[in-house]
Parts: structure tokens; C-alpha cells; sequence
């Protein structure tokens, strides 16, 4: 494949866009945190935490984990199928209009302009071109699929070809609704229906725009990186299908006591305690693939990423389960636990595994070395200070939160009023938000030493030249 | 293993197996009954009703606060009755939610009066003592476009007339918004509280501890009302001895109950006000220790 020519300038478009959107996620998520200790930080009527919440998970699932693995996987189907982008006017055209969405969400979330379905807040005109980014995606990446050279399909292509099927179904689905001008549609669902609807997506985009695609990437980089081969093969496949099919049972785990029926409550549940199966046939993969070599989490700066990002992924896919269950839902749901719980998968698993794949594919294109290694040991070191500060501190105030509000005197009064639980958040809020300032730091110490790398890249091949 | 040579087979498969848990839990249950009762008590939203979900919706009020009560023993106390499904009929999303940073507001309707809302939108902190929710001010001067609730109306289908539409004028998103949250859970009546205490009983708790303690459980629950100096403001003034246009003094008792179940509209009170009820967040005790601080204010008469 020496001779073969891939077309990397998507891959180094949709990688610097996601660097973008990343930084503006963590800083919009920095200032909300900050809005909930100190109120006036809130500006009406653009800038309330309302309005804000909707753009820092937007930009966090669009424009940051989208993407990033849009790029990502226009890089590793080149490289797996053996055959470059069939149509790169088109893939062009795709990164162009991404970040002209990313733009027009923002602005419209900002002006108020929110379906409330959470995850899916876009407006319908948006949630359209959406769909038509997905298609020009899709028909690049089948495209490579279909010409692809080398006949076998390896496991990071089942991963890509379940993402794009998924979140076709997905985002399709529970987008459906009827709209009264261009800025407002109301759901064809309603009441218990509806909600059952955006759960079943809701968890599924943690499934198929937090896991599946990042497990094709792990799949891919982390081999590279570590120059061994993958543990087993038929892990990869019995943890692929059992994936795949259970992931779809499980989102009314999010609806536990709630009025839909308790037999999907209960059935999500099943499948939700299921789930730690598969997801840790990835974990163990990953684990044994090292082959016991663990000397190398010192001597090669990139595995320890890997190994992190893998190790959040298996402790998310256990938390997560635990969750799950009736008697510690009715602890911890509704209370900060849960952003602890899902910035585990988002800062831990997610933004470890971009960053290492992009330390290592960034030098491959440029065809260099990264810039700095002592620089990527700094941003590491940050990110997971951040991370776990972050994470601990939702965790303990959530706990704390959840018993407070289930507090009672001996005549079996409550304890505590509402806002008493909420004034007692305040110390963690504040610690969240200094994490959250860690993290940041870390993500610019990566973003710093990657536009260093390309220049110096750039710098060496005009050299050549 | 063939099938990861053959990518359309491959997809395909992939197809089926994503789809198994997609039909059994989420297109299944959309045809039955349990998942979309109806029950005569809940009517659908009226224009201005409407008009306030939408503010509720392009505010992003769901990302702090929850509709759905949820059936636990402590959850009941504070917020009311647990959230039926057929109480969710005509909500188009509907809005759950995910996170309390601020209170389930499920039955929030009926429970302040308007008059409440409206300053508590204006400036939440000088209601809820502590309270970190925005200001939204600015919805007192946005107005309402009645040609445009009606075009969203018509599109749900829900029953309105003319003159609902033509009222809308003058109206702002704030009046909207209040009258939105006055309807939520209302289908529902909450049932009567157990009494607490006998007709004509005495308070026990009247030493200085017990001022004292009533003062502070007064300062975080009652002030946003009733004012740091117990003159009043959306609630009566407490110093004077004659409340609410009562021709005579209350007795202790009697000012227990009224902390105890309020007096929202439809309760047998001598003043039907918009106080709502907080027997449910504070045992005897604390009450008790509250009429002992109101007691120590009081003009001496």
C-alpha cells in the first residue's frame, strides 16, 4: 500500500474544527457551572443557564464528538479499505457545512429557539441538515467500503457501519415533528409516549456518538500506537453484537418511577445490567492486548491515554448499570451524581481517546513527530486532575443532594426545604467549577502542542521540497 | 466467518439487531393503551396556557427543573401526588426533565398566587431565600403575539375561541408563563393533610430556644412573603393583631393551621389568600416554634 495516495485534508479539517468546538464546549460548560454558584453571571436574555445548557451539550456531542470522528474515520476507512475518499468535493463540502451548523445551533440555541428533547434541542431546518451532513458522510464512507481493497472488514468498520446506520435511526426518529413556521415544531409524540422516544435516543446517543464510535477509533489507534495485535478476535465479535442489540433496550432506565409502564422500566433495567458484559469484552481486549507489557504505560507516552480512556470506558459501563437499578435511582437521580456520571464517559473515556488518536494520526499525516512529549505528559496530568475532581465532587454532593431531599424529622415531616439541599451544593459547585478550569487548561496545552506539531510538519516538508 | 467480507450483509445485520430492542421498547408501546390513557380531568392548554409552554420551552426552564413526581414516600410529601400518565396528554414534548437544580414543578399550579410568580420571575432571591435561578424581568416586557399563538394552537388542535385569541392582546410572556405554571398538576387534587394538632391547642414551645429557632426557620421559608421585619409584602403583616380583615385575633392554634395547610383559594379559612401549605416540610415542632417567633413580634395590643 506504499504507492497508494489517501486524501487527508478532511481528516485535518473536521481535527481542527473539533479542536474549535472543543475548547467552546468546555468554556461555555466552565461559565455554566459558574452560573449556578453565582446567579448573576446569567445575562438575559441570550446568556441564562437555560439557554446555555442546550449549546454546552450540543457543542459537545456535534461539534466536538461528531467532528472529531468524522475526521477520524474518514482517516481510518482510507487506511483499513485501502482506498482514498471516492468523492473528496463531496467530503469537503461535508466539513464545510458542519461547521456552518455548529455555527447556526449555537445562534439558535442562544436566541431561544429549543425542542426541549434533550440531545436533540435543534430546531427541525437544523435537524435537516443534520440528516443531509449524515448522508454526504455516508455515502463517502460506504463509497470506500464498497471499493475498499482489502477484502476483510476489520472490527473498527463495524463499529463506523453500526454508528451510521444507528444514529440515522436515532436522530430521524425522535426528531419527527410538526412545525408552525421555521423556528418552532411541536413532537408528533406526546406525554409518556414521547418521553419514552427520547430516552430510547437519548441513551442510544451515548451509545452510538460516545461508545460505538470511539470504539472503532480505540480499535484502530490504540493497536497502532502499542504495535500489537488485538488480544482476541472473537471478543471483538461477541462484544460487537451483544453491543449493538443491547443498547437498544436499555433507555427507559432513564424513566425509572416515572409514569411510563413499570414492565419497560424493569426490562431496561435487564438489559442495562446486561450491558456490562459487552462493554467489558472491549475492556478486557484492550487490557490484554498489552500483553503484560504495562512498562510501556511509562515508556511510550501515548499508551497511557489509551489505557485511561479504556479504564473510564469500564468504569462508566459499571456505574452507569448501577444507576440503573430502582433503589439507587431513587437516590441519585435528578441530582448532580448524574453529570459526575456522564463527564466520567465525556472528559474521561471521550476526550482521552480524541486526544490520543489525534497525538498519533496529526504526526502520521504531517509526517513528523509530535511536538512535544513533555507538553502531551502536562495536558494528560491536567485532564485527568480535572476529570477526576470534577466527577468526585458531583458524585459526593449528589449523594448528599439525593439524601438530603429524602431526609425526614422522627413525626415524619421532611427535613430539609428544597433550597436548603440546593445551598449545601455550593462548596461543590465551586470546586466543579476550578476542575472544569483544569481541564480547560490541559485541553489548550493540547491544542497547543498539535498546531505546533502541523507547523512543524508543514515546516519539514517545505524543507524537502 | 463470510460476513466480514460481505459489507451489505454486514450492514444489514447490524440493521436488524439495532432494530430488535428499537420495536420492543420504544414502537410497541406507542400503540398501547397504558402508554397514552385519557381521563376527562386534564384539559388541554388554553392559548395563553400554550403561549407560557413555549416560553417554558425557549427558556430552557426543563434544564433545572422536573415535571414528574415520582412515586416515593418523600417526593409525595414535598411536591404532592404522584405524576399519572394520562395527566401528560397534550404535552407536545413532553417535559420531564432530568435534573432538579431547582424544584419539581409538576403541581406547582395553585400552590403561590400569581401575585407571587410575578415578582418571583422578577427577582427570585427575594422570594426563596438562597435562590440561584436567573432573573427573568425581561418577560414582563416582551408581549405576545396572538397570531401567533393561534397559528401554534390550530396546529395542536387543541379547543380555543376567538376571544381567547383577542384577550392575548396587551398580554406578555410573563402573564403567559404564570398562567402556564398555574394550570401544572392541577388535574389532580391533592388530598387533605391529616390534622397535626387538636381545635384549641396550646403551644408548648414558647421559651427563648424556641423563639430563637422559630426566627431562623422563619428567615429561610417565610420572608420572601412576609418580610424580614414581619410586615409583609405578597403576605399579610404579621405584627399587626388582626390579620386578613379578621374581625378578631387568631389563636395559636389556628395560626398553626394556616402554616400547616395554607389558604389556597377553595380551603375553609376565614381569607382565601395564596398562601400555599408547609405542613408537609416541617413537623409540629418547627410550626410550633414559628407562631412562638410570630407571637414575640406581635404588637402588644
Amino acid at each position: 500500500m506504499a504507492t497508494q495516495e489517501y486524501s487527508y485534508d478532511v481528516v485535518k479539517g473536521f481535527t481542527f474544527s473539533a479542536m474549535l468546538w472543543g475548547t467552546v464546549t468546555i468554556l461555555v460548560g466552565i461559565l455554566i457551572a459558574s452560573q449556578l454558584v453565582y446567579p448573576n453571571l446569567n445575562f438575559a436574555p441570550f446568556l441564562t443557564f437555560g439557554r446555555l445548557r442546550p449549546l454546552h451539550t450540543n457543542a459537545g456531542a456535534i461539534g466536538f464528538g461528531i467532528g472529531s470522528f468524522f475526521g477520524m474515520f474518514y482517516y481510518i476507512t482510507q487506511r483499513l479499505t485501502g482506498v482514498s475518499i471516492p468523492f473528496p468535493k463531496l467530503a469537503r463540502a461535508h466539513l464545510w457545512l458542519f461547521n456552518i451548523a455548529v455555527v447556526l445551533a449555537a445562534v439558535s440555541l442562544v436566541a431561544g429557539m429549543n425542542t426541549t428533547k434533550e440531545y436533540a434541542e435543534l430546531e427541525w431546518p437544523l435537524d435537516v441538515v443534520v440528516v443531509i451532513l449524515w448522508v454526504m458522510f455516508a455515502i463517502n464512507i460506504f463509497g470506500m467500503i464498497f471499493k475498499r481493497k482489502n477484502l476483510y472488514l476489520y472490527v473498527s468498520l463495524w463499529y463506523i457501519i453500526a454508528t451510521v446506520i444507528a444514529v440515522a435511526v436515532l436522530y430521524i426518529i425522535n426528531n419527527l415533528a410538526i412545525p408552525v413556521g421555521l423556528t418552532k415544531s411541536y413532537s408528533i409524540f406526546s406525554g409518556v409516549n414521547d418521553a419514552n422516544v427520547e430516552w430510547w435516543y437519548g441513551h442510544n446517543a451515548v451509545g452510538f456518538i460516545f461508545t460505538t464510535p470511539f470504539l472503532a477509533i480505540f480499535y484502530y489507534f490504540f493497536p497502532k500506537t502499542a504495535n500489537l495485535p488485538i488480544y482476541s478476535h472473537r471478543l471483538s465479535i461477541v462484544s460487537f453484537w451483544s453491543l449493538i442489540f443491547a443498547y437498544l433496550w436499555t433507555g427507559a432506565h432513564h424513566l425509572i418511577y416515572t409514569p411510563v409502564p413499570d414492565w419497560i422500566q424493569t426490562l431496561a433495567m435487564a438489559f442495562t445490567i446486561f450491558l456490562i458484559a459487552p462493554s467489558w469484552g472491549s475492556v478486557i481486549n484492550g487490557y490484554y492486548t498489552m500483553g503484560g507489557n504495562w512498562d510501556r504505560m511509562g515508556n511510550n507516552y501515548l499508551i497511557k491515554f489509551f489505557i485511561l480512556g479504556i479504564t473510564f470506558y469500564g468504569l462508566q459501563t459499571v456505574q452507569g448499570p448501577t444507576q440503573g437499578l430502582r433503589s439507587i435511582s431513587s437516590l441519585i437521580h435528578y441530582t448532580d451524581w448524574v453529570p459526575g456520571h456522564v463527564h466520567m464517559g465525556t472528559m474521561g473515556w471521550v476526550t482521552m481517546t480524541i486526544c490520543a488518536a489525534t497525538y498519533y494520526m496529526i504526526p502520521q499525516i504531517y509526517k513528523t513527530k509530535i511536538y512535544s512529549v513533555a507538553l502531551a505528559n502536562t495536558h494528560f496530568w491536567l485532564v485527568l486532575i480535572g476529570q477526576l475532581t470534577y466527577s468526585v465532587t458531583m458524585w459526593i454532593t449528589g449523594i448528599q443532594q439525593g439524601a438530603m431531599w429524602k431526609a425526614t424529622d422522627p413525626d415524619g415531616s421532611l427535613t430539609y426545604t428544597f433550597i436548603e439541599t440546593n445551598l449545601a451544593n455550593i462548596p461543590f459547585w465551586q470546586i466543579r467549577a476550578i476542575a472544569g478550569a483544569i481541564f480547560l487548561l490541559g485541553f489548550l496545552v493540547f491544542v497547543f502542542n498539535v498546531t505546533m506539531t502541523v507547523k512543524q510538519g508543514r515546516r519539514l516538508a517545505k524543507e524537502v521540497a | 466467518m463470510t460476513i466480514y467480507k460481505k459489507p451489505i450483509l454486514f450492514t444489514i445485520m447490524a440493521t436488524l439487531t439495532v432494530l430488535a430492542g428499537t420495536v420492543a421498547m420504544m414502537i410497541y408501546p406507542q400503540f398501547l393503551p397504558s402508554t397514552q390513557p385519557h381521563n376527562e380531568l386534564q384539559k388541554p392548554y388554553t392559548p395563553l396556557e400554550l403561549a407560557g409552554r413555549d416560553v417554558y420551552q425557549a427558556e430552557g426552564c426543563n434544564n433545572c427543573h422536573t415535571q414528574t413526581i415520582r412515586p416515593l414516600k418523600a417526593e409525595v410529601a414535598r411536591y404532592g401526588p404522584y405524576s399519572k400518565a394520562w395527566e401528560f396528554e397534550y404535552d407536545r414534548p413532553f417535559l420531564w426533565g432530568s435534573k432538579r437544580t431547582g424544584p419539581d414543578l409538576h403541581r406547582v399550579g395553585g400552590k403561590y398566587s400569581d401575585k407571587w410568580h410575578y415578582k418571583h420571575m422578577v427577582d427570585p432571591p427575594k422570594m426563596i431565600y438562597g435562590s440561584n435561578m436567573p432573573k427573568y424581568d425581561f418577560l414582563a416586557d416582551a408581549e405576545l403575539n396572538p397570531a401567533t399563538v393561534e397559528a401554534r394552537i390550530k396546529v395542536l388542535g387543541f379547543p380555543y375561541t376567538k376571544e381567547q385569541i383577542e384577550e392575548l392582546d396587551g398580554l406578555t410572556k410573563m402573564d403567559a408563563i404564570v398562567a402556564y405554571l398555574q394550570k401544572l398538576g392541577t388535574a389532580v387534587k391533592r388530598p387533605p393533610r391529616p390534622p397535626k394538632i387538636k381545635e384549641g391547642a396550646e403551644n408548648p414551645n414558647t421559651d427563648a430556644t424556641s423563639i430563637a429557632n422559630g426566627q431562623k426557620i422563619f428567615e429561610m421559608n417565610c420572608t420572601g412573603c412576609h418580610g424580614i421585619d414581619l410586615k409583609g409584602g405578597v403576605g399579610a403583616d404579621l405584627t399587626d393583631v388582626l390579620w386578613l380583615n379578621s374581625t378578631e385575633d387568631f389563636e395559636d392554634w389556628e395560626i398553626f393551621d394556616i402554616i400547616d395547610n395554607g389558604t389556597v383559594a377553595g380551603m375553609k379559612r376565614r381569607a382565601e389568600g395564596g398562601m400555599p401549605a408547609f405542613g408537609d416540610f416541617m413537623g409540629t415542632y418547627k410550626i410550633w416554634n414559628i407562631v412562638a417567633y410570630i407571637r414575640s413580634k406581635e404588637a402588644k395590643e
